[in-house]
């Protein structure tokens, strides 16, 4: 079985944003970048059911720009075969990126797509579920336990109660949750070995898709300030001020 | 204009986000019907009929819709989506789950978690962990949303008086199937509702130290939760995580014990009215955002705070 996974560039998650001065943006210039960390566990666990000799080949791919390929190379040095590049601008919207994933399933016919629960920059949790839909396959949304059994999958889903789990026929989307597993770090000779490993650009137009957004983002500001606490000195202290200042106890 | 409001349910009774929803629907302006779809669930129809400014209850009662299996859900909306400008769930893991699967197959975008409605077509929406908001504009012809709960005030449960309708569609899509689920019980409110919250971090220690957690919520009819350090160290379940991948609280108050106070975990509780910081390390980054702050060891100020309440 073929296991697809989908990365993401995007800011580095312990860099606070900046939003630009003329509120049209947040400023990504000289930010560091990486791998987005959801999608760190979707490389992680396909490249453990390669180790368990679930999947036979593990493909990667990333859309946007040609600096999106550090991210693809960084998938390939955990143990990803190859990568495939979806040449845009960066940041299409959710919608565009499922429907070029959803043609990258039809010509790569994988069991398994594992993608990120959510990107960290724009918060959307919306791609695996809208790839699933276009491809007409079941989704195991916030997976926090994967298993392959013949020609379904059993996905236990973290929800607001508690657990669920599922059963969905295969090919089937999964995406991963913070609990999945723990990522491992990528070894130099095998960073080595990653850059000799087969990575294809791909526009757009040669799957027939049209990028464009029917979205239009108005402004970015920041989110109102908190006023500045005080300290208090003793646990009194602290019951008198939630009493009779802040009158929420 | 007609909106639909997905209800958010457990078929036994309405879940109060779906309240805040329609808050949300009632600001965009229009016609709000809302869907129950589920099984054996006529008395959450009922009561999604009695709250305030809902015109109409549509309910599809039936085995496929169960336990709200995405899939099939997703179908049901899409069948009867043409009605509707605007279709509207709460930013829960269920509304997350099967509503971008209702937009791609509109061939609409979604906008997630949508905390202001500035206009018919455009909505406010955190980015970035809630360290930016974004103003968004959607010119696709129906408006798929979720709504985060905590930014809207719930609308009035009872004095509407809305007719029920049952729909005779049959969604089953028949690519998955339920197979079990463990939920966690507790006696405390439920975290996202909760107007007190009491989160304990990693300086915790261990499990067993939460008690001291436990006996302060009772005290103060709090719901507990924790940080994503708490819960990888096995101290608690994941359900109890506030933060970016866990659950947005909003309460009067948040007491925030022994974390630290990380920009993933900001971001799902910094909209609270006030919030206190119980930690022994002063540079933590919780007292930048702490309404009152107190730099103590948390195993001797927290039974203390509790003794004396």
């Amino acid at each position: 079985m073929k296991v697809l996974v989908a990365i993401k560039r995007v800011i580095d998650y312990n860099v606070k944003v900046r939003v630009k001065a003329d509120n049209s943006d947040v400023d990504l210039a000289n930010v560091k970048m990486a791998m987005n960390p959801f999608c760190e566990i979707a490389v992680e666990e396909a490249v453990r059911l390669k180790e368990a000799g679930t999947a036979s080949e593990v493909v990667v791919v990333s859309i946007g720009s040609k600096a999106c390929e550090e991210q693809v190379r960084a998938a390939l040095a955990l143990g990803a075969d190859r990568g495939i590049r979806i040449d845009t601008e960066d940041g299409p919207d959710s919608l565009s990126v499922a429907k070029l994933l959803a043609k990258v399933v039809e010509q790569e016919q994988p069991g398994l797509i594992i993608l990120g629960k959510q990107a960290i920059d724009s918060d959307n949790n919306q791609t695996g579920q809208m790839l699933a839909a276009l491809v007409g396959c079941g989704q195991g949304t916030f997976a926090s336990e994967v298993k392959v059994d013949g020609d379904t999958v059993a996905v236990t889903r973290e929800i607001d109660g508690g657990l669920q789990t599922v059963s969905l026929n295969l090919p089937a989307v999964v995406t991963t949750d913070l609990r999945l597993n723990e990522p491992r770090y990528a070894k130099l000779p095998d960073i080595m070995k990653a850059k000799r490993k087969p990575l294809a650009v791909q526009t757009p137009d040669e799957l027939g898709v049209s990028v464009g957004s029917k979205l239009s983002l108005v402004k970015v500001e920041l989110p109102s300030e908190r006023q500045a606490g005080i300290k208090v000195g003793s646990v009194d202290e602290l019951i008198d001020k939630l009493r009779n200042e802040a009158k929420v106890i | 204009m007609t909106i639909l409001v997905i209800a958010e349910h457990d078929n036994k009774e309405l879940k109060p986000a779906t309240l805040s929803t329609l808050a949300a629907a009632t600001a965009i302006g229009g016609d709000v019907h809302v869907l129950v779809a589920g099984k054996d669930c006529e008395a959450v129809a009922q009561s999604a009929a009695q709250a305030a400014g809902v015109a109409k209850v549509l309910l599809a009662d039936n085995d496929a819709y169960e336990h709200q299996l995405a899939e099939n859900i997703g179908d049901l909306v899409v069948a009867i989506a043409s009605d509707f400008s605007h279709i509207l769930a709460s930013a829960t893991t269920t509304g997350k789950n099967f509503m971008p699967r209702v937009a791609a197959r509109l061939d609409v975008n979604q906008i997630s978690e949508v905390i202001a409605v500035e206009a018919p077509d455009t909505f406010k929406r955190p980015i970035y962990a809630g360290n930016a908001i974004a103003t968004v504009k959607s010119d696709d012809a129906v408006k798929v949303m979720t709504v985060r709960g905590t930014a809207f005030d719930a609308v009035a449960a009872e004095g509407g008086s809305a007719e029920v309708v049952a729909l005779s569609e049959a969604c089953d899509a028949g690519v998955s199937s339920f197979v079990k689920e463990e939920l966690t019980v507790s006696e405390r409110p439920e975290l996202t509702s909760a107007s007190v919250v009491i989160s304990g971090g990693r300086g915790l220690g261990n499990g067993e130290n939460f008690d001291i957690l436990y006996k302060l919520a009772d005290k103060l009819g709090a719901a507990v939760g924790a940080s994503r350090a708490a819960v990888d160290a096995g101290f608690v379940p994941n359900d109890m995580q506030v933060g970016q991948t866990g659950k947005m609280v909003a309460p009067d108050l948040y007491i925030a014990v022994g974390l630290s106070g990380a920009i993933q975990h900001l971001a799902g509780m910094k909209e609270s009215k006030i919030i206190v910081a119980i930690n022994k390390d002063e540079e933590a980054p919780i007292f930048q955002v702490a309404d009152y702050g107190l730099v103590a060891d948390l195993f001797e100020a927290v039974p203390e705070l509790e003794g004396k309440l």
